[in-house]
């Protein structure tokens, strides 16, 4: 691939920059006081329920939005002081399926290469379209396209000027199982390649799977900040499925209890560690373990338990 | 400057791309006016001596229609573009806002010279015109457009539908241009409304560029451009000072 980026380097400057950020939308406090940074060569995601803030932040990193107070920076360039700067350095996948009708997919990549002051983007753009599945769509009007090409073109748009910081705001939403794979394959190289990456998804297995780091947003305030692992770790319960004869549990690991039916008892372990313990409670009490099933906790348990700690 | 050009020439592609209703129908409605008011009152009014009506009309319409076009070019382009959401296209990249006020000025301006021009030439065809002053006129078409571009740009600004659009361009565009002199001078007016019509800007454009026509006008074509560029420079400000706030556009 062309253009490829050396952002991995040990750097002072972060990717993103978010300080004390609030937005007021009339009576609705939708940011209060959002503080982030995301380092460069980052995949970061962006995690919450609808209305959390989500895009709203990403609207005021973009400059579609401005923040009532706070201030971000992106690679070092104040989005509001250094605008030019600041958005020349980023591309945004915006979360609406928007697109103009006038225009071929060619052309919509061609202006927004000049929108950045780039003159001849062709190669660039023709290896953008092979990435994305496009090039047989190059010459034909945005507007017969499909919704998930649609989404690809944005996807293209986003990345016409090589951005060493990307942001994606629920980019596989309505898309299908391939688009998403090839999608993610090529955001991923981007990756490696150097580029930050963060993303906004609903679809949490995804994030779990792609992102080193997560922040979970929740009415406008930041509520957990930390890497996936340790995320999965501190709050993940590991969920043991175990059939006894006889069916009886050990008082020692009644607080683990999660459930039971007949024979079949679910216990969840805060650590994966403790399983020693159940197994030892159980051979000291003469008590056979008939069947036994581990599942790992997955960011889908973590999020609505950190999500359900912050309402309580 | 790429980001300019940029803009500017897909501006141009945006309304060439649609030219049976950009170009071509405003040339056939102006010409209808020529055809209709030219038949039935060449022979009754002479507005000008040694004119013409038909002379006399054609500079008129032309800059009407030089008018209505520049104002529909970027007041259109920009509320689809807002209406639609791919604004977000050019807010995204690092577009200064002056910027964006050149490339819409300037292809608002493009479209009502494409548009005149079609309108001048169709219109030798009714009876031949000559230029006695040909920068005034030059100067009068390319200040209106200017003018109007820019008010188009911040009509679309404001407007939060179409419907509110059509309302500017219905209520306040159309009667202003209609009640500009493009039909008569105002010297046949009653005295009240002849005061008046020295209150619509539009006026001392029309009266100007007939002016490069025939070398006659109502005023005097220096004193015309200085208030038609007086109030191009008043919108300009406007228009600048709201797209460099993000008025509507950015929240």
């Amino acid at each position: 691939m062309t253009g490829v980026h050396d952002f991995s380097a040990p750097s002072v400057t972060a990717a993103i920059e978010i300080r004390g950020v609030h937005k007021h939308f009339a009576s609705l406090h939708a940011l209060r006081g959002v503080s982030l940074r995301v380092e460069p060569g980052e995949f970061f995601a962006l995690l919450g329920p609808n209305g959390a803030g989500k895009t709203t932040l990403i609207n005021i990193l973009a400059g579609l939005s401005r923040a009532t107070q706070g201030r971000c920076e992106v690679m070092g360039h104040d989005v509001v002081d250094d605008y030019r700067n600041a958005r020349r350095v980023l591309g945004v996948v915006p979360q609406e399926l928007v697109y103009d009708a006038f225009f071929t997919v060619r052309e919509m990549l061609r202006f927004q290469s000049g929108y950045f002051g780039l003159r001849r983007n062709d190669d660039w753009i023709d290896e953008l379209l092979h990435n994305l599945g496009l090039t047989d769509k190059a010459e034909s009007p945005t507007r017969i396209l499909s919704g998930g090409m649609k989404r690809r073109v944005l996807v293209a748009q986003a990345l016409v000027h090589k951005p060493p910081v990307i942001v994606l705001d629920e980019p596989t939403a309505g898309v299908d199982v391939e688009l998403r794979q090839s999608l993610w394959a090529f955001i991923r190289r981007l990756n490696r390649d150097g580029h930050t990456i963060v993303l906004t998804t609903h679809y949490l297995e995804e994030a779990e799977t792609l992102c080193s780091r997560i922040a979970m947003l929740k009415q406008g305030q930041v509520i957990a900040l930390d890497s996936t692992e340790n995320l999965l770790r501190n709050h993940g319960a590991t969920d043991v499925r175990l059939r006894l004869n006889p069916s009886h549990l050990p008082e020692v690991l009644r607080p683990m209890l999660a459930s039971a039916e007949g024979n079949d008892f679910r216990l969840s372990l805060r650590q994966c560690g403790e399983l020693e313990t159940v197994m030892a409670a159980l051979r000291e009490a003469h008590i056979v373990v008939e069947d036994l099933e581990v599942s790992k906790p997955d960011l889908e348990a973590v999020f609505l338990q950190i999500m359900g700690k912050a309402t309580a | 400057m790429t980001g300019l050009w940029t803009l500017f020439y897909k501006e141009i592609l945006r309304f060439w791309k649609v030219s049976l209703q950009t170009i071509l129908s405003p040339l056939v409605t102006t010409l209808l006016y020529l055809l209709i008011f030219s038949h039935v009152l060449e022979a009754h009014v002479q507005v000008y001596p040694g004119v013409g009506y038909t002379a006399f009309l054609i500079p008129g319409l032309v800059m009407m229609a030089m008018l209505q076009n520049a104002f529909a070019n970027s007041s259109s382009s920009l509320i689809q573009s807002k209406m639609a959401g791919n604004i977000v296209f050019l807010l995204l990249p690092p577009l200064a806002y002056w910027e964006f006020f050149a490339a819409y000025v300037a292809a608002a301006v493009v479209r009502g010279l494409v548009v005149g021009l079609g309108v001048g030439l169709a219109g030798l065809w009714f009876v031949p015109l000559t230029l006695a002053h040909p920068l005034w006129m030059a100067l009068f078409a390319l200040a209106g457009c200017a003018m109007l571009g820019a008010a188009g740009i911040i009509t679309a600004l404001w407007a939060g539908s179409y419907d509110q659009m059509a309302a500017v361009q219905n209520f306040v565009i159309m009667p202003l241009t209609f009640l500009s002199g493009v039909f008569y001078s105002i010297h046949s007016l009653p005295p009240f409304w002849q005061a008046l019509s020295r209150y619509n800007p539009f006026f001392y454009l029309i009266d100007g560029f007939r002016y490069g026509f025939f070398g006659v006008s109502d005023v005097s074509p220096a004193l015309g451009l200085s208030i038609v560029g007086t109030c191009f420079l008043a919108l300009s400000l406007a228009t600048l000072a709201l797209l460099k706030s993000g008025y509507k556009l950015r929240n």
